[in-house]
């Protein structure tokens, strides 16, 4: 099987055994939660980032989408990858609570350097003139 | 089954960036290229973390997250305030000649 499928497919099967099953599994399911609902939140992102017509509405679907989504799936990951409640594992879930506290606070401050940078920079915001204007040239 | 967890998410996640790439590809202003390179910046964070799991390494990979959202950060602000920095003295030129012209 290993030397057919390479080893993408090898881990993907080790996976569907039951022995290498470990973990505490309310955990698991609250962590698996977690991580789905942070990747429903980054879609919004994506789609707002995509599709919003100005700048300020784009900042605004990616600051907000993009930090409670990687909160939110480092939360579930720090819950799924704990295996026992050893010292080791308390140490590891420490370590991504850090890093959620961190993205926590610097992800609305760089969102916020970077609105006042453009902001500075003369970028108007899309307001119902320039959807007029945009409008006529359709028509035209 | 954190295994087949890890990686459909990572996979998710993977697929997720494309429209965020096309933002940094097409985005009419530097800011929104910024912002695109920002919110991917932060994903590969959670995708580190993703690896770690895959590789059963994750006490080591959590460390390369910290340290990947640090210099994200600092580069995001390094950015903004070196673009701000740039813009006023454009604004600069500008009052410049505005006061010429009177």
């Amino acid at each position: 099987m290993k030397s057919m499928y390479g080893d993408f497919f090898f881990v993907l099967a080790s996976t569907t055994d039951l022995e290498s099953e470990s973990g505490f599994w309310v955990l698991q399911i609250i962590g698996i939660l977690m991580g789905v609902t942070g990747l429903i939140f980054f879609l919004g992102a994506a789609v707002g980032l995509v599709r919003f017509p100005d700048f300020y509405t784009r900042m605004h679907a990616a600051g907000k989408g993009d930090t409670l989504s990687t909160m939110l799936m480092l939360g579930g990951f720090g819950l799924v990858t704990m295996e026992d409640f050893s010292l080791g594992s308390w140490l590891l879930l420490v370590k991504i609570i850090a890093v959620v506290l961190f993205i926590y606070l610097t992800s609305p401050t760089s969102s916020h350097a970077l609105m006042r940078a453009a902001f500075e920079d003369d970028e108007m915001p899309l307001t119902e003139k320039d959807l007029k204007k945009s409008k006529k040239s359709v028509n035209k | 089954m954190t295994h087949l967890f890890a990686i459909t998410m990572g996979a998710a996640l993977f697929t997720l960036m494309i429209p965020v790439v096309y933002r940094i590809w097409v985005g009419p202003t530097g800011f929104d290229r910024i912002l695109g390179v920002n919110v991917i910046g932060t994903k590969t964070a959670v995708l580190l973390v993703i690896i770690g799991t895959l590789f059963d390494r994750v006490e080591m990979f959590v460390d390369f997250a910290i340290a990947y959202a640090l210099l994200n950060f600092v580069g995001a602000i390094v950015i903004s305030r070196y673009l701000n920095r740039t813009i006023s003295l454009n604004e600069m030129d500008a009052r410049e000649k505005k006061g010429g012209a009177k």
